[in-house]
């Protein structure tokens, strides 16, 4: 039999999209898993926001989930890795990220997200701003991303 | 030329997401070029700063040419 080719999908979109969409032919692709684990993050409905926003810088962003992917894979036995991020202007409601991860036993499975959700929230290149009342504000980075951050540190 | 691509609030202090400045450029030179409150602002530690997409390790030893792209990067917000 054939080694597995790792499978990996990573994406950067301008449009809102359907993670059912990109989850199932994931997990289809991925022939003879044992388990996979997703993660779906959405524009939270805070009080007031009317729209959330994110930039990102092509030179560094796309490549950055990249090598995030290429860790994940080191760390963990993973025989599928699915990373979509939006970019551009979300409403509450909308899917802003969604990964998948699918591997023989579902503990590298459930890391795997685990360590790629920390370092997207944390460390990867976007910069978000929300409209409040009509004006827009920037959203600094919180003290908890890189608590969430240092778990993988040690 | 040289673009200096400004992301996140680095944007609102320059008042447009990118500029054009005559090369070539080194730090003392950019912050020079740039208006007082963004130059000020790039001097902060946690502001980083690429050429042509590689992060600088050290901004001091900024080095742009014609045609290279600058690109002022205030710490993420995250995903």
């Amino acid at each position: 039999m054939a080694a597995h080719v790792p499978m990996r999908d990573i994406r950067l979109l301008d449009q809102m999209f359907l993670p059912g969409m990109l989850i199932g032919p994931f997990t289809q692709a991925n022939k003879g898993l044992g388990g996979v684990c997703t993660f779906v993050g959405e524009v939270r409905l805070d009080q007031g926001v009317e729209a959330l926003e994110l930039t990102h810088y092509e030179p560094l962003t796309l490549s950055g989930m990249h090598d995030l992917a290429d860790r994940a894979f080191a760390r963990f036995e993973l025989m599928g890795l699915l990373m979509v991020h939006r970019i551009g202007l979300m409403r509450p409601g909308e899917p802003i990220v969604c990964v998948s991860a699918a591997a023989l036993h579902r503990r590298d499975a459930i890391d795997a997200v685990d360590f790629c959700m920390d370092h997207l929230k944390s460390a990867a290149w976007f910069w978000k701003r929300e409209k409040r009342a009509g004006e827009w504000h920037w959203i600094e980075p919180r003290a908890q991303d890189a608590v969430d951050l240092a778990r993988w540190h040690s | 030329m040289i673009t200096v691509v400004l992301l996140g609030k680095l944007a609102d202090l320059a008042g447009a997401p990118a500029l054009q400045l005559a090369a070539p450029l080194d730090w003392a030179g950019l912050k020079a070029a740039l208006p007082a409150a963004l130059a000020q602002a790039i001097d902060d530690p946690r502001n980083r700063v690429a050429v042509n997409g590689a992060l600088l390790a050290d901004k001091a030893a900024l080095a742009a040419g014609a045609g290279d792209e600058i690109a002022l990067l205030p710490p993420v917000s995250g995903g």
